[in-house]
């Protein structure tokens, strides 16, 4: 299964639904191209739902590392919402869990962005 | 179990990466390991195989990978080779320092060393051969409990 992205707002939050593979290739082209157009827009405060992701691989973990450094960058916020368990222990042992705001309820989530 | 070996030599393209990943996923279950277990042999199998095809071969079409799996009773050991320079393990910078926790790349050896119990590096002029071992479970394997 490919990547997937689709957007919506709440209270001025970008919310990303992914779903499919962040690998090397398609898939982590397709989030990098997906951020980048938000920042592009103007929307800068973003939560990436990774709920239906089913897979991720070094490049994709890179990608999510590059789209957080670029959207702090210009000043916005990138959190990360519903980890599956893999992508959970995979943040886990490269020591990126704490790096990134990891959500677990989307409301909660979109409250915490000032 | 029947000691078993297949070998296939690929292209250095993204369809080997794929291709290796779902070999090594489908000769995971046929040899028994769990979901877990399957998991981390196709991830790890997934990062050499971009290693061998993007840093060995640079996508070079004049160069291939060589791929190889063996079963037997306690072990799936999986050989990739590619015909690269000849990577040095020793100057992979560690993803976990703080000065390279940020950068985008350079998790992959690691993530293969995390998932497998036993990993070896060949490098030479001609080309890098990575081994990977996993233990197979149950009672004439030798596995070890799952540190994830």
């Amino acid at each position: 299964m490919s990547m997937k992205t689709s957007t919506r707002q709440v209270d001025g939050v970008t919310i990303v639904d992914c779903s499919g593979r962040i690998t090397l290739g398609e898939g982590s082209v397709i989030l990098r191209d997906a951020v980048r157009d938000l920042l592009t827009k103007g929307q800068k405060k973003i939560l990436l739902n990774l709920g239906e992701v089913t897979y991720i691989d070094s490049s994709g973990i890179g990608e999510l590392v590059s789209a957080f450094t670029t959207v702090r960058n210009q000043s916005g916020d990138l959190k990360l919402l519903n980890l599956t368990k893999k992508v959970h222990d995979l943040l886990q042992i490269t020591k990126l869990y704490t790096v990134f705001d990891v959500k677990e309820d989307e409301a909660v989530a979109i409250k915490s962005f000032k | 179990m029947t000691d078993q070996r297949v070998s296939y030599t690929l292209d250095s393209t993204l369809e080997t990466v794929d291709s290796a990943e779902n070999t090594a996923t489908r000769i995971a279950v046929e040899a028994g390991f769990g979901e877990d277990e399957v998991m981390q042999i196709s991830m790890a199998v997934r990062e050499a195989a971009v290693n061998a095809v993007l840093h060995g071969n640079a996508y070079d079409p004049g160069k291939k990978v060589k791929l190889e799996f063996e079963t037997t009773s306690r072990d799936l050991v999986i050989t990739i080779r590619d015909q690269g320079k000849g990577m040095d393990p020793a100057k992979i910078p560690d993803p976990l320092a703080p000065e390279n926790l940020m950068k985008t790349s350079g998790r992959g050896i690691f993530l293969i060393r995390s998932f497998m119990d036993e990993v070896q590096i060949h490098p030479s002029q001609t080309g890098t051969e990575i081994k990977l071992v996993k233990h197979v479970p149950g009672p004439s394997g030798g596995a070890k409990e799952a540190s994830q």
